[in-house]
């Protein structure tokens, strides 16, 4: 086996540069299970930057994964919108009630300052411990939740499809709002120590909107914004379809699109190789009942369909996995890649051959 | 007829109502309400439903185009209908998690379809089985979007039946897309990828139990 030369962020940079690095960069985006490493419930282990920074540590050390996730969880955004969080024992917090209880409201909109909300300024100072511990060896991934997806935790889903099938001129003010308080929020990550900023974008998904729709909405938000957040994006759909529309949001200037398990890897790879990178899509849900054999495997088959010629990053197809992902699972996962991802990838032609005899896809 | 249901399966998909309306207007010239709705809306929704399953179909369609459906049927059926199916009593809950757009696309692919069913809104574990033991439901549907919640449909399976429940539970929602397997797992009787797959099952529901 070839000896590993580069650290996290170098090998990241190569991959996203469309060049082969030393092994296939992998960022398994585990967020609450720094609150089991550090013996604290979930509600507790957000509380407070300190946990996050030092649990985002271990985990790093634990699974080596190429990167640190300051994602804490996706309604914290919300919180600095005057929202509120519900908190679990064994799921990500969720949203409470919507902030935006009647369309009227967007009328007298106005975006809340990051500096102002607590519980922002408490993920900055995460990433900026994160920072001061990592510098420049391992990448620190931001998120920033779209302004065209956003509405979702701000008014409900089926409201917010109320609003943008019936009230285009509302629909039109609220991303107004929501962009200048994405590109702040992007910004601000990037200023306290984040490498790069993870857009969450899942309506964006034709799963969601059809793509004509999305072409004249979602799209147009998400080229203005990400041409005013002054760092390298990765496009993330969450769980969503994106085959339809990969081009498109190539097109929008990101860097990297995270895509679902619900499609296939080397056709995704395939339609934007050379333009932007993929990331994914082992399938979190499943990863849950995974022996060591079967995650061995669905990396090696990952790496198989996508990772020749750089541009792809291991990662789960959702962006985060969730808490009843076993260690059992997530290190076997970790020592499939440093198995199986070192360049050059001489074993793949051979297992995809025995892959289509098979019949597996 | 298969003319009938593809302009109007395009016309929901566009969202062009007008042209819907006109079409289920034309349907119920051809038959009574009651055929109007198995003839035209179900297989409509049926086909969208299938659509979304491949991806060519997005859910603001389904959601929207239900809406309508549920609007249209609503107009000429009413919900103390004699024609309405009342059973099995059935019922469709959010299990414990807080999106509940899959429960009502669910709910309003059920009643374009015909179907009366009780609308629990979102509830936990003690809470559902209870009701659903008070309102003796024969078929349960659970939509979860959440991981968490979906492992809970296994404590609603286990204390209807420790309870005497015979209750059938048909699960939805996105860890049930993700995982294949997770629904039997969790002891439900049967997985809906779409709102017109949970028709399809709880019409067969309807025929083991007659």
């Amino acid at each position: 086996m070839t000896s590993l030369t580069m650290n996290s962020m170098q090998r990241t940079v190569t991959a996203l540069g469309h060049q082969e690095p030393d092994r296939v960069p992998m960022f398994l985006l585990t967020s609450m299970h720094g609150a089991k490493e550090m013996g604290f419930t979930i509600e507790q282990y957000f509380s407070r930057a300190e946990h996050v920074a030092e649990g985002q540590m271990r985990l790093l050390k634990k699974y080596r994964s190429d990167c640190v996730y300051a994602f804490f969880y996706a309604s914290i955004e919300v919180e600095a919108w005057g929202g509120t969080t519900l908190f679990s024992l064994d799921g990500p917090p969720l949203c409470g009630a919507p902030v935006i209880q009647r369309p009227e409201q967007i009328d007298h909109l106005r975006a809340p300052s990051v500096q102002d909300s607590p519980s922002l300024v408490k993920v900055l100072r995460a990433i900026n411990m994160l920072k001061e511990r990592l510098g420049d060896t391992v990448p620190i991934v931001g998120v920033t939740i779209s302004p065209f997806s956003l509405p979702v935790m701000q008014m409900g889903f089926h409201s917010y499809l109320d609003l943008m099938f019936g009230q285009p001129e509302r629909f039109e003010r609220l991303m107004q709002v929501n962009q200048g308080f994405a590109v702040e929020w992007a910004n601000a990550q990037l200023a306290a120590g984040a490498t790069a900023i993870c857009y969450f974008d899942p309506v964006a998904s034709p799963t969601n909107v059809p793509r004509e729709f999305y072409l004249k909405t979602g799209h147009q938000v998400a080229k203005t914004t990400i041409s005013q957040i002054k760092g390298p994006t990765a496009t993330h759909l969450a769980s969503g379809r994106g085959l339809t529309i990969l081009d498109d949001i190539a097109q929008t200037g990101t860097a990297v699109v995270g895509v679902s398990a619900l499609e296939d890897l080397a056709e995704l790879k395939r339609l934007v190789a050379g333009r932007i990178s993929v990331m994914g899509n082992l399938n979190g849900v499943e990863m849950r009942r995974w022996t060591p054999a079967q995650a061995e495997y669905e990396v090696k088959r990952a790496i198989a369909k996508a990772g020749r010629g750089g541009g792809f990053v291991l990662a789960d197809n959702h962006g985060e996995i969730p808490w009843q992902v076993p260690d059992t699972v997530l290190l076997a996962i970790a020592d499939a890649v440093q198995r199986w991802g070192v360049y050059p990838l001489d074993w793949v032609d051979e297992f995809l051959n025995s892959s289509r005899l098979d019949g597996a896809q | 007829m298969e003319q009938l249901i593809a302009s109007f399966r395009e016309a929901l998909e566009s969202l062009d109502r007008v042209r819907a309306d006109a079409i289920f207007r034309q349907a119920l010239e051809m038959g009574t309400p009651i055929q109007a709705v198995e003839r035209l809306v179900v297989p409509a929704l049926e086909q969208m439903g299938a659509a979304w399953s491949d991806g060519t179909v997005a859910l603001s369609q389904i959601y929207l185009g239900g809406q309508f459906c549920e609007s249209l049927v609503e107009s000429v059926l009413a919900p103390s209908d004699p024609d309405r199916k009342h059973q099995p009593r059935s019922a469709i809950v959010v299990l414990s998690d807080y999106h509940d757009l899959g429960k009502r696309i669910v709910y309003s692919v059920m009643r374009a379809s015909g179907f009366e069913i009780f609308d629990y809104g979102r509830m936990d574990v003690d809470t559902l089985v209870e009701r659903a033991l008070a309102d003796r439901v024969r078929v349960l549907m659970i939509s979860v979007l959440m991981l968490p919640s979906a492992l809970k449909v296994r404590d609603v399976c286990a204390r209807l039946r420790e309870r005497g429940s015979d209750a059938k539970v048909i699960v939805g929602g996105a860890p049930f897309l993700f995982d294949s397997q997770l629904w039997q797992e969790v002891g439900a009787y049967a997985m809906g990828k779409s709102a017109a797959q949970a028709v399809a099952i709880v019409e067969r529901v309807m025929g083991e139990m007659q």
